[in-house]
């Protein structure tokens, strides 16, 4: 179990070297910049100013200093200041990030909870009112841009119905989480569905299936003692495949609700060239996304044996 | 012949296949008295284990029931409620599969699905059940059982998985053991010794068998009596030696014919085998007449035309060929 786990944190260093240097050399090679923005905008003509601000922020030095600098930066967990407000990125990062985990935890728990069970009946039940009408809503669900989804959520709830608030973070309470979480949650738990019923019906098939009730199993012992498992470690792949992904998924939604998390951050900073607050989002998603990975393959070492003892 | 213990008069299993209905089998029929060791031999395909699952009422679409009986001690056991049904399954008709890697969950601890055996139908608590675990996996040979009933079953060997198989399967001594080819998949070496295993405690707990197999020779020296399945219809039964010394059906010759004989193999160096030309059709392409007709040395105009119905021999023995002997 141990070994698994320092296994896995071992092979995250490498990967994340690779994504820091992505990072930086994804920006170094961008066209246009902070102070060019400035200058579209008509906010900062003056080209003095513009020389200190290049000058002090480090621009015209050469590649591998402007590396070297970065990358010891980051390990230290100094993500630089932001172009816009001058506050420290880790500072913006943090106000945000307490937020957007909330909103992706939230998401993936209505998918969890509604997609497995809802893909566990469907294939119990092949043919059933509950297979062909879960399976006909996932397929929609999974072609619904999440856009238009928050809008319909937003004018159902919260100006028809006036049930929910239907923008911002308010208080942070659970009623502002509601329809944000809804329409980040909905495609996961869409696919959810979809790969739990089809996970089910392919262990169902398996031949210890066929050993369990040779011994005489009820078919819900069946289901129980030997399918739900064996299931769920196919699920599990795709919970955590969506649930990295999800972070990604929220700039839509975050922008859309005006939640005060990383993908409205990073939406933000990409528009003003705010280079160092870009590349710290770009960096925490993708931390995060390592992360789920981390813990998913944890997960399946606990369910499975062939992973423990490998 | 005593009274039979599991009797399958003219089972039929229908296969249902774009929307027609085919018989994969056809007209099977035979017994097995309590104790004894019945042999179901026959080239891959021609029907072996969906029988044994008929008889298992384990059939699943496209498959199904398509006619005939199947009585246990007299009973019907198909007319049976789902839950009277399963009550047999594993009590008194317990199966062992062809593939010992995947027959296993590979979730559960070997004794985890072992004990389910007693808690299922035994009335046991876990613990109890643990307890009774350790002692089948003793009787199965299984070397330090205390350890093993912890283990998985990809910390097995194929041979230590099919023990066991067989102490799930004889955990609630049943009447009846079906073993579909329970050592194909594994090492010659090993096969031997989960044949005597399976004889020797079968033998201990008055089990009878239904031994699957393609290995006539295997089935002929572990069964008094042999059926030779083909297409799926039985076209030879009769008493082990008797079907070695005077087979019948041209089939069954063939089938002892492409045996290795291994002194003449010491004599002449290698031996060529003589093997039946062509494969057994498929279930949707079954050709009008006797089955085995295109096949056959010996057909004949009669074979296209007619099937052969069967034709009985001494001792409740069968054969369904028009040029039989
Ligand atoms: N689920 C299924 N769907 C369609 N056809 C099937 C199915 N199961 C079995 N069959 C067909 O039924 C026929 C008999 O199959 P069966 O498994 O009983 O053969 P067998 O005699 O046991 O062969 P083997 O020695 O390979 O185990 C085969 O032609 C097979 O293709
Ligand atoms: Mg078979």
């Amino acid at each position: 179990m141990l070994a698994v786990l320092l296994r896995r944190l071992l092979n995250i260093i490498p990967t994340v070297g690779a994504v820091i240097l992505v990072i930086f050399l994804l920006f170094s090679v961008i066209p246009g910049s902070f102070t060019s923005t400035g200058a579209e905008d008509g906010r900062m003509l003056d080209p003095q100013v513009m020389e200190r601000m290049r000058k002090e922020m480090g621009l015209d030095d050469p590649i591998l200093e402007r590396f070297g600098r970065y990358v010891g930066h980051t390990l230290v967990g100094d993500l630089g200041k932001s172009f816009r407000t001058r506050e420290p990125v880790t500072k913006l990062i943090g106000d945000r990030l307490w937020p957007s985990l909330k909103l992706a935890i939230a998401a993936m728990c209505f998918a969890i909870l509604v997609g497995v069970p809802l893909g566990f009946i469907a294939a119990l039940r092949p043919g059933s009112i509950v297979d062909s009408v879960s399976m006909v809503g996932a397929v929609s669900g999974l072609s619904l841009p999440q856009f238009w989804l928050g809008l319909m959520l937003m004018y159902l709830f919260g100006l028809l119905l006036g049930w929910l608030p239907s923008f911002g973070y308010g208080d942070g309470g659970p009623r502002y989480l509601i329809l944000p979480a809804l329409a980040l949650g909905f495609n996961p738990m869409a696919l959810l569905a979809r790969t739990t019923r089809a996970a089910v019906l392919d262990v169902l098939n398996a031949d210890f299936v066929r050993t369990a009730r040779s011994k005489g199993m009820a078919e819900t012992r069946v289901v129980t003692w030997h399918v739900m498992r064996n299931a769920l470690v196919l699920v599990i792949t795709t919970i955590g495949l969506q649930f990295g992904s999800l972070m990604g998924a929220a700039v839509v939604v975050e922008k859309l609700f005006s939640w005060p998390g990383l993908g409205s951050l990073l939406v933000d900073s990409v528009f003003q060239r705010d280079i160092p607050a870009v590349q710290g989002c770009i960096l925490v998603i993708v931390l995060f996304f390592l992360v789920i990975n981390t813990l998913v393959d944890l997960a399946y070492a606990v369910i499975d044996p062939r992973i423990r003892y490998a | 012949m005593s009274a039979p213990l599991l009797e399958v008069e003219n089972l039929s299993i229908a296969l249902s296949q774009g929307g027609k209905s085919y018989k994969a089998v056809e007209d099977v029929s035979f017994a097995i008295a309590s104790g004894e060791t019945l042999g179901l031999v026959g080239e891959s395909g021609c029907g072996k284990s969906i029988t044994a699952l008929a008889v298992m009422g384990l059939l699943r679409q496209p498959l199904s029931l398509g006619g005939g009986r199947i009585t246990l001690d007299g009973g019907d056991i198909h007319n049976l409620p789902p839950a009277k049904l399963r009550q047999l399954r594993g009590k008194r008709i317990a199966m062992i599969f062809q593939e010992p890697m995947t027959a296993l969950n590979p979730l559960s601890t070997v004794g985890r699905q072992i004990a389910e055996m007693f808690v299922l139908h035994a009335g046991a608590g876990w613990s109890e059940a643990t307890d009774r675990t350790v002692d089948a996996l003793r009787q199965v040979h299984v070397p330090s059982p205390e350890r093993r009933v912890k283990d998985f079953p990809h910390q097995l060997s194929g041979g230590m998985r099919q023990r066991v198989m067989i102490a799930i399967a004889l955990a609630c001594s049943p009447d009846l053991l079906i073993a579909d080819e329970p050592t194909t998949a594994l090492d010659v070496t090993v096969q031997a010794e989960i044949v005597d295993l399976m004889q020797e405690l079968c033998a201990a707990k008055g089990t009878a068998i239904l031994m699957i197999s393609h290995d006539l020779g295997l089935v002929a020296n572990m069964c008094r009596r042999v059926a030779v399945m083909y297409a799926g219809r039985i076209v030879e039964q009769q008493a082990a030696d008797e079907i070695f010394e005077r087979p019948q059906h041209p089939y069954t010759r063939g089938l002892i014919a492409s045996l290795p004989r291994l002194g003449a193999r010491i004599v002449h160096g290698r031996q060529r085998l003589q093997e039946i030309s062509g494969v057994v059709p498929a279930i949707t392409a079954f050709p009008a007449g006797c089955r085995f007709r295109p096949r056959c040395q010996r057909a004949t105009d009669i074979c296209q035309s007619n099937d052969p119905p069967p034709t009985p021999l001494p001792e409740d023995g069968l054969v369904r060929c028009h040029h039989h002997g």
